[in-house]
């Protein structure tokens, strides 16, 4: 059911066949779906259907914990990440993160985007002085602090924290950027900002972002894939689901017929 | 609308709103009854009570649009509730040109009452004509209440037979007007009447496209007859 049927868009990510288990608990059944390149793909759904699961089989997030495990296939530009031998450090620095409250590192603004970049490549001090200012500006969070950089990033508010974040995903050009519930801790302008910035970040970055805010989806997603009890029931252009759903269980859910 | 929404207070928004409608159609419907009787008996005071209920209408439209709006800025609606409210919209001003319609025949028949000349005309050839647009503006608000696409569809293909009754009319018209220059003036006030019924009837028909619009998500406006049956099936 629902593989995408984009006709011109190039898949970045192809899942086959994907199940995903909670020790016992099949979380995700057979779930097959498309990711095109450089667009914003939503997964939405109610609490519970797997929409954060299968985000964070992309890369790997799921194997911090005992007893998870994933089946099937997550090929990324050809190669298979659930059988890859490569270490996960590299898969993720593919494939970025951001989660649902923001998590700046307890270090200052400037390190909190270098940390990571360190990791992975050996800048000049100028050579890194450039990227963290290309990360801030991407992230639209430049012009607020490029005058507190060696403060404390904790000392940013909710949706600059959340921003920096992005930032910090970003630094390290990773090709696709997992967005999990992004705005749900911020306010409607800093909502918007972080929406603006999705806008912006599809040009250079796949970006596939989870929400619970439906209308959030319709905004920024140009894909729409609906999910419940660990099934994806369909996935389609965000304005099309939007306005026709090919599925009614999708339209009861997303015009609030759900219960 | 059959299953209801988690929120009691959106479903009764939509049924307050649809229930506004069918008294608007109501209302058209009645206005252009009493057009058609005030035609075919050249009646003054018929012709007046249309004009007098115009202005009602039109408030009605402009309300059912305040309650649109809001319905659209607070509930964010999706989907067949998106379409459902689009189509209202749409068939509230429809409904509205057609009582412009029944307005502009009571205008017509009171200037061919004083041009005295009501005798002489072929007025109640227009009866069928006017029975046929405001039988299936009737239909058309019926099937949209119940939202069924199979009236729609009937709708569309019966709106030919205005047009030719229109045809028709015309060429009985110009035989009157030839045989007797005095009656050009009238005749051509009787034209602009059948005209109107004409219109009243297109109105009908966009009204039935909306129907399939709500139910299919299809827009079959400027579609062929094979289209738009290939989308209802």
């Amino acid at each position: 059911m629902g593989t995408l049927t984009a006709q011109d868009e190039r898949s970045k990510i192809s899942v086959r066949n994907l199940n995903f288990y909670y020790g016992r608990f099949h979380a995700l059944k057979g779930v097959n779906l498309d990711i095109p390149e450089k667009k914003v793909t939503a997964f939405i759904g109610p609490s519970g259907c797997g929409k954060s699961t299968l985000l964070r089989t992309f890369n790997r997030m799921y194997e911090l914990y005992p007893d998870q495990r994933a089946e099937g296939e997550i090929v990324l530009d050809g190669e298979n990440l659930l059988a890859s031998k490569k270490d996960v450090a590299l898969i993720r620095a593919r494939v970025g993160m951001v989660f649902q409250k923001p998590t700046p590192f307890p270090m200052s603004i400037y390190d909190n985007i270098a940390f990571g970049v360190r990791l992975f490549e050996n800048l000049s001090a100028t050579d890194m002085d450039e990227r963290v200012e290309w990360a801030l500006r991407k992230a639209a969070l430049w012009g607020e602090v490029k005058d507190k950089l060696s403060q404390s990033g904790a000392g940013l508010s909710g949706g600059q924290q959340q921003r920096l974040c992005i930032a910090r995903g970003i630094a390290i050009k990773p090709e696709v950027l997992l967005l999990d519930e992004p705005c749900s801790a911020l306010d409607p302008i800093s909502t918007g900002k972080i929406e603006e910035l999705i806008a912006e970040l599809k040009a250079d970055y796949t970006v596939v972002i989870v929400t619970h805010n439906m209308q959030q989806a319709a905004r920024v997603s140009d894909y729409t894939a609906y999910m419940y009890l660990g099934d994806l029931v369909e996935v389609g252009q965000t304005e099309q689901l939007f306005f026709k759903p090919r599925r009614k269980e999708t339209e009861d859910y997303i015009t609030g017929r759900f219960g | 609308m059959a299953d209801k929404h988690l929120s009691t207070q959106f479903d009764s928004e939509l049924s307050a709103v649809s229930t506004r409608v069918m008294e608007m159609g109501g209302m058209v419907e009645s206005q252009i009854r009493t057009a058609v009787y005030a035609l075919s008996q050249f009646n003054e005071e018929a012709a007046d009570q249309v004009i007098e209920t115009e202005a009602r209408v039109n408030l009605m439209e402009v309300d059912i649009d305040r309650e649109l709006s809001s319905i659209i800025a607070r509930r964010q609606p999706t989907a067949r509730d998106l379409r459902l409210l689009v189509a209202i919209s749409k068939t509230t001003a429809n409904l509205e040109r057609a009582g412009d319609e029944a307005e502009k025949i009571a205008r017509m028949v009171k200037s061919i009452i004083s041009s005295g000349a009501a005798r002489n005309l072929p007025a109640s050839e227009l009866r069928t004509e006017a029975d046929l647009a405001s039988g299936l503006l009737r239909k058309a608000l019926d099937g949209l209440a119940r939202l069924d696409v199979n009236v729609a569809v009937s709708i569309l293909k019966e709106d030919d037979l205005i047009d030719r009754e229109f045809d028709g009319f015309v060429r009985k018209l110009i035989t009157y007007m030839m045989e007797d220059p005095r009656t050009i003036s009238p005749s051509l006030d009787l034209l602009f009447v059948a005209k109107a019924i004409e219109r009243i009837g297109d109105h009908a028909k966009n009204i039935a496209e909306f129907i399939i619009y709500v139910v299919k998500g299809a827009d079959v406006r400027h579609s062929s007859m094979e289209t738009i049956e290939s989308v209802v099936k």
